[in-house]
């Protein structure tokens, strides 16, 4: 499990200046330290579709913004992505979170799914584990910026 | 508001070029193609392609990256339908900077002008986003109103709604040239570029 503080410190490293998220049981558990970080602002939006826009809109203006949202929520979301990835072309990196990769045995078919709709559109993406695995989302992400494409890092999960 | 009148979409558009001033425009589906017609200022950001209710979470960004300017994003009635929670999502992100003006026509202009989920009666958009806490919400329905209130309006506290209601005019034609290109244009105008 990737404490609050651990998942601020990385964000603020990678220069992230913005979280556009909707939380999940998971991500959910860092929204006091997001809150409190000093680096970085929280961006509420209502649904995950409103998300990518906010986030173009911010990397437009000239900040660094991250998205954080379920896969659930990604797959609403999917013109969004769509639009501001590859119509914009613009390289946001986001943290999604895969529901059920945890879970020995799970049916879920948002678990089933991830992987395949991912790959499916073409996009990067590295499993985070846990704390240990932060440095290899630093690498990923830093990775995507350098090629200037948009890098997704899947963070395991149990339940929603 | 008199049900009955709209304002001519061209000139509801002319009036707002004329009071713009140095704010960002941010223009999404059928406003984007008579904007074009008339305006091309290195400010306007015209959002095509783009996602469905996407404009107003896009020019909240903008306003929330770019605190010293004025964003004015041109939505439609349909598009609103297909994300009313983000007027709540402007008020939660603190923005005053961003006027949402809402050009209310009751139909899908975009694919040719088919029948928004509105049958039964007009939907009051000014009293969402009151409850929504949006600061300011003004509406026009004659064209004479919006040119004489238009600079005002535009200057309420923000983050303001401006309800128009416009004619119902279906207009596919016209280029808008490269998404690319714009981006270039627009973040080298707003000192963004990376």
């Amino acid at each position: 499990m990737i404490s609050g503080p651990q998942i601020v410190r990385t964000l603020a490293d990678l220069g992230v200046s913005h979280v556009v998220w909707v939380p999940d049981s998971t991500t959910g558990q860092w929204e006091d330290s997001l809150e409190a970080a000093e680096a970085i602002e929280l961006l509420r939006v209502c649904r995950e579709g409103e998300a990518w826009p906010l986030a173009a809109g911010l990397y437009l203006g000239g900040k660094t913004p991250l998205v954080m949202m379920q896969i659930t929520g990604f797959f609403e979301s999917g013109d969004a992505m769509r639009n501001v990835l590859f119509d914009l072309k613009l390289p946001i990196p986001s943290l999604i979170g895969y529901r059920g990769y945890l879970v020995e045995g799970s049916t879920d078919t948002a678990r089933a799914a991830t992987e395949p709709v991912l790959e499916a559109w073409g996009l990067s993406h590295v499993l985070i584990r846990g704390a240990d695995d932060l440095p290899k989302l630093i690498r990923h992400w830093e990775n995507c910026r350098d090629q200037n494409t948009p890098g997704v890092a899947l963070l395991a999960e149990k339940g929603i | 508001m008199d049900r009955s009148s709209r304002i001519p979409l061209e000139f509801a558009l002319e009036v707002l070029a004329a009071v713009r001033g140095e704010s960002v425009v941010v223009t999404t589906m059928s406003t984007t193609r008579p904007w074009l017609r008339t305006n091309d200022h290195p400010l306007d950001f015209n959002y095509i392609p783009s996602t469905m209710g996407g404009g107003i979470p896009l020019a909240l960004g903008i306003a929330l990256a770019q605190p010293s300017r004025e964003v004015i994003v041109l939505c439609g009635d349909g598009s609103l339908l297909m994300s009313l929670g983000s007027l709540v999502t402007v008020v939660a992100g603190g923005a005053k900077n961003l006027s949402i003006v809402l050009f209310e026509n009751g139909i899908y202009e975009v694919t040719g002008g088919q029948k928004l989920p509105v049958t039964r009666r007009p939907i009051d958009y000014a009293a969402i986003a009151s409850a929504s806490g949006i600061e300011s919400v003004i509406g026009f329905d004659t064209a004479t109103a919006w040119q004489s209130e238009a600079s005002d309006a535009l200057t309420l506290p923000g983050p303001r709604l401006i309800t128009l209601r416009v004619e119902r005019a279906i207009d596919g034609s016209g280029d808008v040239g490269s998404m690319q290109q714009q981006i270039v244009r627009f973040r080298q105008a707003i000192g963004s570029a990376r």
